[in-house]
């Protein structure tokens, strides 16, 4: 396929047409809504199932319904929205089948804003919702990522059985870049051992989150735990830049990870010996490679666009090896590489400490500035 | 001594009275005197005698009945409390030749699932629902449920369903009803024989409503719940008689041109 400008979420709804989506429920929410209207025109031209649901919770409800058939099902929302599916992201969950949902992130709390954010990091990696699981949650930077990782989705959650979330931001979903879309694929109906599909000349199955039992249950919870520790193993993904000869290592995720990789190199440029690293899997997050990272470097930066979620997880990674800072824009405020390489220097020049708490530090040379 | 004896298949080949082929081998965990068995005895009948227990796909509330698909020899869910119709909706959207029924109770449907329900039948989507109301919460132990009726005594409402601060019934037949995708809403009960034949020939229409394709369909029941009403079985299906069917009168409340026009 040719390369074309084409807008994230457009992009999105037509990989996961091409990767082999099948029901697509929604509800309209900026900055997400270009993707449900794609798919509203275009699911119904192919014969596919598009619903515009009557609600978040409605929307997700009717993607579990669809997913405990086995077929390829997905929802999108920005962040209030995703909220409210959060009770439908359990159940899903706890009843062990394969969704995916992309989250074009806003700011908030509360109604927020439309900005880009990246404020749903902690909820999508902690699960969202209630109960003992674990999301695969992947991060794109650009369009093209943003397309790759539609399919992805889609494979990671039926090896697994699990939700697979794309955490992309409002400017992911908004910015239109060139972009390669992948050649479309013929659907490829399954029947999955345990969809509840109607089938005929088989035993009757079943599909619930109810175990009654407290020992059935804890059985439930090691099963999703010893499958987490699957995908951990096998799942990690990230992205390296100017690692090898690294004396300062940036973390970041997303769009914050696109803009630092501009810092890095202006710094690069002035002969600053400092790389990037950036997750793609948030969760499970890559720690292996942050461990020998630890070793290695004289101090982190994170950047995020929240005030400091990804941080608990490289500060658990690091665990106290090298001095971590923090820089965040919160509120969908999205940073200049300019400010990044400004924190760049002032790591340079700093006496940094690791006993000091980054994100406390942050905030009074925020709230100063 | 009684001794329980297992029915071989000849002795089966002779009964006038066996377990449908739809319902699995087991006991159900419902109270003694609930009307959820006749109202499951029902379904079960139905999906026999049209012969789609292979082809049907059913979907379980959050209630008393969130057991249900223990007892359905069918392939079957159990969905959120509320979200049934939700659940529903998207299983019939990629399944379409199949038949999906949702069967909920009235905390469930009237009450937390309020917006899934009705926006079901707005879209006309072809599932059936089985609509248990009997004017309670069982599960959580006799709390107040939409369909309470004025002066009704509920844990959560001790002194007697003050409408002044707890509102009144829902009539979810009558609201139904007035949504252009309903093909089928009737309310029937299941206080005594004649009206469960009447119930029973109801649920079968609404899963031929769901085979022909004419729409959402719905059949509330009006039940029994003697426990939590602190009454015997005999008392509670009087009181059904006495008290629940003039707050919710039964009758066909949609039944479009089409539909009236199903033979089976």
């Amino acid at each position: 396929m040719a390369r074309e400008l084409i807008k994230g979420n457009v992009a999105m709804a037509e990989s996961a047409i091409r990767y082999g989506l099948e029901a697509y429920f929604g509800y309209p929410i900026t900055p997400q809504t270009e993707l449900l209207e794609h798919l509203a025109k275009r699911m119904p031209e192919l014969g596919r199932a598009f619903v515009q649901a009557e609600s978040e919770v409605a929307a997700i409800n009717m993607v579990y319904g669809a997913a405990c058939t086995g077929v390829r099902v997905m929802t999108s929302s920005s962040s209030p929205g995703v909220s409210l599916m959060s009770e439908g992201i359990s159940y899903i969950a706890g009843t062990e089948i394969p969704a995916v949902l992309i989250n074009v992130m806003r700011g908030g709390p509360g109604l927020g804003n439309i900005a880009p954010a990246q404020s749903d990091y902690n909820q999508a990696v902690r699960g969202g919702g209630h109960g003992d699981y674990r999301n695969i949650v992947l991060a794109p930077a650009s369009v093209q990522e943003a397309i790759d990782l539609v399919g992805l989705s889609f494979d990671l959650a039926e090896k697994y059985r699990t939700i697979a979330m794309i955490l992309a931001d409002g400017s992911i979903g908004q910015m239109m870049e060139p972009a390669e879309l992948p050649e479309m694929r013929p659907i490829q109906r399954k029947d999955p051992e345990w969809a509840t599909n109607g089938n005929p000349n088989r035993p009757r199955r079943q599909l619930t989150s109810i175990y009654l039992e407290p020992h059935d249950e804890e059985i439930t919870n090691l099963r999703l735990l010893k499958r987490w520790q699957d995908i951990q193993t096998n799942e990690v993904r990230y992205k390296e830049y100017y690692l090898d000869d690294a004396d300062y290592v940036i973390v970041g995720f997303g769009t914050a990870g696109r803009i630092a990789l501009s810092a890095v190199r202006a710094a690069r440029a002035k002969g600053i010996k400092v790389g990037l690293l950036r997750p793609i899997t948030l969760s499970p997050f890559p720690v292996a490679v942050m461990d020998e990272l630890s070793q290695r470097a004289k101090a982190f930066l994170v950047v995020e666009m929240n005030t400091g979620q990804m941080l608990d997880d490289v500060r658990m990674a690091v665990r106290g090896r090298a001095p971590i800072e923090f820089y965040g824009r919160p509120g969908g405020v999205v940073p200049f590489p300019d400010e990044i390489m400004s924190e760049i220097e002032r790591m340079t020049h700093a006496k940094l400490n690791s006993q000091t708490d980054p994100r406390m530090a942050w905030l009074e040379r925020a709230l100063a500035r | 001594m009684v001794t329980l004896i297992k029915p071989t298949f000849a002795m089966e080949q002779n009964a006038v009275y066996c377990r449908p082929q739809a319902f699995t081998d087991v006991s159900t965990h419902y109270c003694p005197g609930c009307t959820h068995g006749v109202a499951h005895r029902l379904i079960g009948e139905v999906i026999d005698e049209m012969g789609i227990r292979e082809n049907t796909v059913g979907v379980a509330p959050v209630g008393c009945s969130v057991f249900a698909y223990n007892y359905f020899n069918t392939d079957f869910v159990e969905a959120a409390h509320g979200r049934a119709p939700a659940m529903a909706t998207g299983i019939k959207r990629v399944l379409p030749d199949k038949v999906v029924f949702s069967y909920q109770g009235d905390g469930d449907l009237a009450s937390i699932g309020m917006a899934e329900i009705m926006h079901a039948a707005a879209r006309g989507e072809h599932i059936t629902v089985i609509f248990i109301n009997n004017a309670i919460y069982g599960m959580t132990g006799g709390q107040m449920a939409p369909t309470s009726l004025p002066g009704m005594k509920t844990t959560s409402s001790p002194n007697g369903r003050d409408v002044e601060t707890q509102g009144y019934p829902v009539r979810m037949a009558e609201m139904l009803a007035q949504m252009d995708g309903a093909g089928y809403v009737v309310r029937r009960s299941l206080h005594d024989p004649a009206n469960i034949r009447k119930a029973k020939k109801a649920i079968r229409t609404a899963f031929e409503v769901q085979q022909h394709g004419l729409g959402f369909s719905l059949v509330e029941l009006l039940s029994t719940c003697p426990t939590n009403w602190g009454m015997t079985p005999v008392d509670a299906l009087g009181w059904v008689n006495e008290h629940m069917i003039p707050a919710f009168p039964l009758g066909d409340y949609k039944v479009s041109p089409a539909v009236a026009q199903i033979k089976f």
